[in-house]
């Protein structure tokens, strides 16, 4: 790989090395407190989380939901009442509130998968009347979740944002538990590149470069150990980060893996040569956006548990961050193409971006004219780089 | 005044890989119609292209003489202030505007603030006289029938001062009286000094209007035949067309065809997805041996690929009826995956619209259709894709250094074994190839007849739709001819020629 086509590859990378280095430099190494470092994953967990479920819907052709922020507000809203009106089972308000953002999803996948009405209008409609109902159930009212020891909305929170602490081995200074887990899966990931290798060269197929492979790897890993290092002398590994590797991890598997994933990514590229092919393109919208409801949902119950109340401006604009990520992350405004480790990579550069402003205390006026600056300039490399291979125009 | 209102010299003009026209000469006297023939492919819209300045000057080469001066047109635009307008086979009306918006659209007539609409609607009115089109100027296009939008093109075409009028198949949507009528108009205009060029494939039509018939094959004009008694003989217009002679272009073949019936399709009708009063293909039977390529032969437009399209799963239009049996058990193939699963493949004829997703890799466009046979409990094992990818690369010799490769990335040939490929791998007992051979070369041309050749000799069935008449002679063990929906004709290959086809359809279209 030479060096031009390494840096097309990697732009996104590179550039969130580039900001996060400049963040570092410009706070003076505050942002690699390891406070910081946890909030970074803490607050941007709503985003991943979103943005996985985004990118399945701008696969199919460019196509986004607008809705998903009214969503997350009235998913939460849901989730608040059940907690403090009735004190329902944790375990059942979650369920349940999974099912109605399952509800919720197919409801939009309906209109537009099976009807045919334009993503941008269904979800748009959504948007207005998901943040409506979410309202009407707050009844215009911050609703806080009761924290108080053995209440039913502690152990809500204690789902979703608390910290994993094993005795014995967590001290007070050190978290051990955390690093140790980010040994494991630094030993799991460097295990299955050498385990693929083994296999692919007994079978006689095709390797990539040892070189290049183990390089990424190494990369990968140095920095898995180096983020559990920093968040062992924190509180050790936020539970919230088990919920959004999980997402991550699932989707990265369903868009890599999976016949079901390729789908999306054929639809996007050619809707009427994939539906020649004998494949269900009305199933394949109506899928992408109940995914996406879903994701919706449990994010709103992320943020709930993480700001420990939901009121009617919850939510807001959510749906921008989670679009911006997967823009920035590489995926084509003309679908067909992106990646879920693309999305993540822009979802951790809005992040850090915002993590790095705001510790530097500018104020919110700026991050968005940054963050706007930031998306457009991806979308236009997009474009660019796709005019040059024939794609757009 | 010069003899020639037009005069097109030594026009050469390439596509990549393709030579669309070779030295075309076109002579065309003042106020004379004159008619442009050919097969499908021949050049002739590309001639007309270059001549209204959609492929602009410096993309071809040669002069265009016009009135005694030599032009160079850059954009339409250029040729319409000299007076040339060409009105394209598929009409460019916008069907939300009304006829008067339409008609000066990007010439708008101007009043002191805005768009004058009083001047418009009474221009556009005048206009519509002229043309006999009684309707008023603020109906909606797509309130009005073909027949009359093709009038509004040409009122169109008058509100430019048009004094060189081109029309491309302007009667091929037409039914005979509106045709008649605007074959009349031709006429009445040519009264008034009015010069025409017609492209047509129905000759009936041209032997009616036409002074002059220039015919053209393979991009070069053969021969400028004299019209005035309006009496000529079709069949002399025909063997202009296609005589060219057959030569080992198709490779030899044992002929095996099996008892045993692949696919049958009885009393099939099909009606328009949209205009669903409209029949677009008419109680067509037909049915294919195992072993056995039959050719569909038909101009553009004769229903074929409706017909392949609505078999395949009900691809295209509605109120579909008619029996279908594959190896003789009736089938009712709701959606296209049970017909693969029947069975069937369909090759479109768009490949780049319909069949390929061109930003992806080989292996995956290759795959699509059956991925299942790469995958355990629905993860794709992309290792396994690869090897059959590459199995499919080697056997059709797809020229390309790895399957990775983005199919956009490849020529027209490679792209379409890409294709067959795809529908190779979806193991099909019957199937249907539409255009397989359109826009590639000989070469790969005649190594995609090989592969057909291979299939039949597996025992399959292949039904090939191509406006290639000589290719269907060439490949066919058996010829069916539809016209406007119908199945008009059914040959054996060996007792089919050119010109009996070429007469089935027009025979057809008398009736």
């Amino acid at each position: 790989m030479n060096a031009k086509t390494f840096i097309k590859k990697y732009t996104m990378v590179i550039a969130l090395v580039v900001v996060f280095i400049f963040f570092s430099l410009w706070t003076e190494g505050r942002l690699l407190y390891p406070q910081n470092l946890s909030n970074l994953l803490i607050q941007n967990a709503y985003v991943l989380v979103l943005a996985c479920g985004m990118l399945m819907c701008i696969l199919t052709g460019g196509n986004i939901d607008l809705s998903v922020g009214s969503t997350v507000c009235l998913i939460g809203a849901i989730a608040a009442q059940m907690l403090t009106k009735h004190g329902m089972n944790p375990i059942v308000v979650i369920l349940l509130c999974l099912v109605f953002a399952c509800i919720i999803g197919m409801w939009q996948g309906f209109w537009i998968g099976y009807i045919h009405i334009p993503p941008f209008i269904c979800t748009l409609a959504g948007m207005f009347l998901f943040r409506g109902f979410g309202r009407a159930i707050l009844d215009s009212k911050t609703i806080a979740i009761p924290q108080t020891e053995g209440s039913v909305g502690k152990r809500f929170l204690d789902i979703f944002a608390s910290y994993i602490e094993i005795p014995g081995v967590d001290t007070q200074k050190v978290k051990w538990s955390a690093f140790i887990l980010g040994m494991i899966i630094a030993a799991v990931l460097l295990a299955v590149t050498v385990l693929n290798r083994v296999k692919k060269a007994k079978k006689g197929y095709k390797q990539a470069s040892a070189i290049s492979q183990f390089a990424r790897i190494i990369v990968i890993d140095a920095l898995v150990l180096a983020y559990t290092w920093k968040l062992a002398h924190y509180k050790g590994i936020p539970v919230m980060a088990i919920w959004v590797l999980a997402v991550v991890f699932i989707y990265a598997f369903i868009t890599s893996k999976t016949a079901f994933g390729r789908y999306f990514y054929a639809v996007g590229g050619n809707e009427k040569a994939t539906k020649l092919s004998g494949i269900n393109t009305n199933k394949v919208y109506f899928l992408a956006y109940t995914s996406m409801s879903l994701l919706a949902g449990l994010s709103g119950l992320l943020v709930a548990a993480r700001v420990g109340s939901v009121n009617g401006d919850t939510g807001n604009s959510f749906e921008m961050d989670a679009i911006g990520s997967c823009f920035i992350g590489g995926a084509s405004a003309y679908g067909g193409s992106g990646t879920v480790g693309g999305v993540v990579v822009g979802a951790i550069l809005l992040g850090v971006i915002n993590q790095g402003m705001s510790i530097k205390g500018l104020d919110n006026n700026w991050q968005y004219v940054v963050k706007g600056a930031v998306l457009l300039i991806a979308v236009i490399f997009d474009v660019v780089s796709n005019k040059k291979t024939g794609k757009a125009g | 005044m010069a003899e020639f209102i037009l005069e097109m010299k030594n026009i050469t003009k390439e596509f990549p890989g393709v030579k669309a026209l070779d030295n075309v000469n076109l002579q065309v006297k003042p106020g004379e119609i004159h008619a442009l023939v050919g097969e499908n492919g021949a050049g002739k819209s590309t001639l007309m292209n270059v001549l209204s300045g959609t492929y602009p000057f410096g993309t071809y080469s040669g002069d265009i003489v016009y009135n005694g001066e030599v032009c160079q047109f850059k954009t339409l635009h250029d040729s319409e202030e000299k007076g040339i307008v060409i009105i394209h086979q598929e009409l460019a009306l916008i069907p939300e505007l009304s006829i008067g918006e339409n008609m000066f659209l990007g010439n708008e007539r101007k009043g002191r603030f805005g768009i004058d609409w009083d001047k418009t609607y009474y221009e556009a009115g005048e206009h519509m006289k002229q043309v006999g089109l009684k309707e008023e100027a603020t109906t909606l296009i797509k309130d009005i029938g073909t027949g009359k939008q093709q009038l509004v093109e040409i009122a169109k075409a008058l509100s430019k001062n048009v004094k060189l009028l081109i029309l491309d198949e302007p009667t091929s949507s037409l039914n005979e009286e509106d045709s008649k009528m605007l074959l009349d108009l031709l006429l009445g205009f040519k009264k008034d000094g009015m010069t025409s060029i017609i492209i047509s494939h129905k000759l009936n039509e041209i032997s009616y209007v036409a002074d002059k018939i220039t015919v053209l094959r393979d991009g070069s004009t053969i021969e400028t035949i004299d019209n005035e008694g309006h009496n000529i003989d079709e069949a002399r217009i025909i063997r202009g067309m296609v005589g060219r002679e057959l030569s080992d272009r198709y490779p030899s073949r044992e002929h095996n065809v099996s008892d045993k019936i692949g696919m049958e399709v009885k009393n099939w009708s099909v009606h328009h997805p949209i205009y669903n009063e409209k029949k677009v293909v008419d109680n067509v039977s037909f049915n294919v041996h195992r072993g056995e390529i039959v050719g569909f032969s038909g101009l553009q437009g004769a229903g074929r690929t409706e017909l392949a399209m609505s078999i395949f799963g009900r691809s295209y239009g509605t109120n579909i009826s008619g029996d279908l049996k594959i190896d003789g058990n009736e089938k009712n193939l709701r959606n296209v995956r049970d017909a693969i699963e029947a069975g069937l493949a369909y090759v479109t004829e768009d490949r780049k619209g319909n069949g390929l997703i061109l930003e992806q890799s080989i292996a995956r466009n290759i795959t699509l259709s059956r991925l299942e046979k790469v995958c355990k409990k629905g993860i794709v094992d992309v290792n396994k894709e690869n090897a059959v990818a590459d199995d499919y690369k080697e056997k059709l010799r797809t020229k390309t250094p790895s399957v990775q490769q983005a199919v956009g990335n490849l020529s027209g040939g490679n792209q379409q074994k890409v294709l067959l490929s795809k529908w190779m791998f979806a193991d099909p007992e019957v199937l249907i190839l539409d255009e397989p051979t359109r826009g590639i070369d000989v070469g790969a041309k005649y190594e995609i007849y090989c592969i057909m050749n291979d299939l039949v000799a597996q025992g399959k069935s292949v039904i090939m739709i191509s406006s290639e008449m000589p290719e269907l002679l060439g490949m066919c063990d058996r010829i069916y001819v539809m016209n406007e929906g119908k199945m008009v004709a059914e040959m054996p290959a060996s007792e089919a020629t050119q010109e009996k086809i070429m007469s089935a359809i027009l025979q057809s279209d008398k009736k």
